[in-house]
């Protein structure tokens, strides 16, 4: 056949097959390890730099891959094969999320300084925008950051940061100025925060239920200076945040599709080899139609998700598209792992088997990056309700 | 003149649900985040439990029990439930409703003077072994073999996600004393100190400070004093008491689910972010409107149940279907609410910080354990 209904070009599958190996050699072995220490190692960053991950949308220029979107979202389905949701959705805060306002904001001095090592994964990256008070809406940020002479004073406390533990630097957002009129998120600027300066205090976020392997923390800001070199783009460009806000939630998505498709084939697995009643479980009806309808909606929400990345490819993404794919996508994965679990029967409980594992992560999706409720808000605002 | 269904709880119920939840509010309780957190709960937990008479609600005086009153029990482990914390249940429960219940309906006089009476006291724990790495809904498949020898026998096998079995000191072991796959399987007690028995603790989703076991049982000699009832009767056995389990896990099901409500109302009640409140409340109305349901289905269970007893008669297929029924219908709605009070706590809930991920780990089990929901549909469907 040569054509293809598929979004991905030979250089894509190309690229499919280079993460697949390399998932199925340096990741899956250590996922269970990982996810019990609660830590992975910095290592993978840096491999993955080398490998050319973590630059696939980045201009060769800066040392990236210059690819487009659909590198990224290949890279995030093959990493959910991992057997760590928590480790992919950190290196996706890493390159999604805390460094594309650098390479869209940044001066040279800043993507050199920034940027490129963090596309080495030499150093690591994350991004600060949630407080206490402050979750969707970036207009609530209630960190400030002062003037002092031609530096900063940055006091403050940002919450639930992934890699808050291991990131060399932070892109956060703090206010500059109160918020003007109509415009309450005005006032809002970007800062690149050296996360070893004094005055940042990291307090990791211990008992998460999921997620486990990555280090989730608070970053509590008392006074940190930063010279005027660590703002980024101009002051009170903030809303700027709002388009990784936005990829963040896309990411997210492509992330659940890929989670709840592995989830499946290895519960189809499971169901063939392991017998019951002198048959294989794969052999009731039940199942077979339990996993008929698992594979159909998990269908339906990857053409929803594609037809938005496809969309974000083109920047032509709406708020209603990627809000649409969010609360689709959560809702999905955590009833199909869910569903997956039960076919293990005791073995889904155990953790022999990586199922419950993928049934505590996904469960993340629907309070946070965006929960259930902010995006049916967001949904229910573009309907012009 | 036909019996109408009794009132469920007499004076004596009352008073008892008093004491267990004192019991409980004292002695379980204030611990609940330690416990949970060092995946341990003190073996004294279950002597105290005995010294308080809440082990033996079920069996004669005989023994030290306060029984025989099935509701009483029904009582003390919706008491116990209450916390959401399910690993004191599944602890207590797997004891003194599983394997204290064996000792006490199939075995002699020794054995229940060596068994029954110290479980009641709770100065010796134990737990039921059925299923294994290659048996779990099809119990005919049951493979740990009991061989004839000198007398006794040579029990060899494996069994898998044993409730305490990791350090009861003896478990209920069925066992294959020959190959009709019905006909040959038989009860066992074993001691936990016997030769060639060995056991790991598993690590599962959630009742993690249980002692969920793998037990492994290799060529471990037992006398004529070890069989537990009729050689070849062990599945039968089973048969006639597993309705019991699905009741008593109903009664905890709906005990947790009413704390996860309780839990969802109360932060919401607290909450600041007006713009998820009705969508809330409204997902919460449904939900008090199911745990409503769970609760009337499992009490009409448990009134057929002691009905049944009462009349020394085997629940019929009328009652058989309601408490496949009742499991069904508590253990998913225990897991809805669960997760809703997740939700609603938003990402505070998905650290240990707040108990509500506990309550939606620890739910996960019910539409697993003591029978699976296709299990369930399958009896309910074959009783139409």
């Amino acid at each position: 056949m040569a054509w293809s209904a598929e979004p991905f070009s030979p250089a894509h599958d190309e690229l499919r097959a280079t993460v697949r190996r390399y998932v199925e050699a340096e990741l899956q072995p250590y996922a269970a390890e990982w996810e019990s220490a609660e830590w992975f190692p910095n290592e993978v960053f840096e491999r993955m730099g080398e490998l050319g991950f973590l630059g696939l949308t980045v201009p060769e220029a800066h040392g990236g891959q210059g690819a487009d979107y659909w590198a990224t979202v290949v890279l995030y389905e093959e990493l959910m094969r991992a057997g760590s949701a928590g480790l992919a959705s950190a290196v996706a805060s890493h390159t999604d999320i805390a460094t594309p306002p650098i390479l869209r904001l940044g001066t040279d001095a800043q993507i050199e300084q920034y940027l490129s090592p963090a596309v080495e994964g030499k150093r690591v990256a994350c991004f600060a925008f949630t407080e206490p008070d402050a979750g969707p809406d970036l207009a609530d940020v209630n960190t400030w950051a002062k003037r002092d002479g031609s530096d900063w004073l940055i006091t403050g406390v940002k919450t639930f940061v992934t890699n808050g533990v291991r990131a060399d630097c932070c892109t956060l957002a703090a206010r500059t100025a109160e918020p003007s009129g109509d415009e309450r998120a005005g006032g809002i600027s970007i800062f690149l925060v050296d996360t070893a300066s004094p005055g940042v205090k990291v307090e990791r976020q211990a008992g998460k239920v999921g997620m486990c392997a990555v280090d989730t923390a608070d970053l509590v800001l008392t006074d940190v200076r930063v010279p005027e070199e660590a703002l980024l783009g101009g002051e009170g460009n903030g809303l700027e945040l709002a388009r990784e806000l936005r990829g963040e939630r896309l990411i997210a998505s492509v992330q659940a599709v890929a989670l709840a498709q592995r989830q499946l084939d290895l519960a189809m697995d499971y169901a063939a080899q392991r017998r019951v009643f002198g048959q294989a479980v794969a052999d009731f009806q039940v199942q077979r139609h339990r996993f008929a309808e698992l594979s159909t909606r998990i269908e339906a929400c990857r053409r929803l998700v594609y037809d938005c990345c496809d969309s974000w490819n083109l920047g032509t993404a709406s708020e209603l598209d990627i809000a649409q794919c969010k609360l689709a996508s959560a809702g999905m994965a955590n009833w199909v792992v869910d569903e997956a679990l039960q076919v293990y029967g005791g073995y889904g409980y155990s953790k022999e088997f990586e199922v419950e594992r993928a049934w505590r992560d996904m469960r993340l999706l629907r309070v946070s990056g965006g929960s259930d409720e902010s995006q049916r808000e967001i949904i229910g605002q573009a309907l012009g309700l | 003149m036909t019996e109408t269904a009794l009132p469920l709880y007499d004076d004596s119920h009352d008073a008892l649900r008093a004491r267990a939840r004192q019991f409980v509010d004292t002695e379980i309780v204030p611990h609940v985040g330690d416990w949970e957190r060092s995946g341990e709960i003190p073996r004294a937990l279950f002597a105290k439990a005995g010294d308080a008479g809440l082990l033996g609600l079920k069996f004669s005086p005989q023994w030290g029990g306060g029984g025989p009153d099935y509701v009483a029990a029904a009582v003390w482990l919706d008491e116990v439930a209450r916390p959401g914390f399910g690993s004191a249940g599944g602890a207590l429960s797997s004891h003194s409703e599983l394997a204290a219940l064996y000792i006490d309906t199939e075995g002699t006089d020794e054995q229940k003077e060596r068994y029954l009476k110290p479980s009641i006291a709770g100065s010796l724990v134990g737990a039921l072994a059925i299923t294994e790495p290659g048996a779990g809904s099809d119990v005919s498949t049951v493979s740990t073999r009991a061989h004839r020898s000198n007398g006794g026998w040579r029990l060899t096998g494996e069994k898998i996600f044993i409730t305490n079995g990791a350090s009861c000191d003896f478990v209920i072991v069925v066992a294959r004393t020959a190959d009709d796959p019905h006909r040959g399987l038989s009860l066992f007690v074993v001691d936990a100190d016997m030769p060639g028995f060995t056991r790991t603790r598993l690590s599962m989703l959630g009742f993690r400070a249980t002692h969920t076991g793998q037990l492994v049982f290799d060529d471990v000699v037992l006398g004529e004093e070890s069989l537990l009832g009729t050689m070849g009767e062990g599945f039968y056995a089973l048969m006639r008491r597993l309705a019991w389990e699905r009741i008593y896990m109903s009664i905890c099901a709906v005990s947790a689910a009413e704390q996860s409500l309780r839990t969802a109302i109360s932060y919401l009640g607290g909450s600041a972010r007006v713009a998820d409140r009705q969508a809330s409340r409204h997902r919460l109305a449904d939900l008090v409107m199911r745990v409503a349901q769970a609760r009337a289905i499992v009490e009409q269970a448990l009134r057929c149940y002691v009905g049944a007893r009462a009349a020394g008669e085997e629940l019929d297929k009328a009652s058989r279907r309601l408490v496949a029924q009742a499991k069904l219908y508590t253990q998913r709605v225990a897991l809805d609410v669960a997760d809703e009070a997740m939700q609603v706590h938003g990402v505070a809930g998905y650290t240990a910080t707040q108990p509500v991920e506990r309550y939606w780990r620890d739910a996960r089990l019910g539409p697993i354990g003591g029978g699976t929901d296709e299990i369930m549909r399958e009896i309910i469907a074959g009783s139409l």
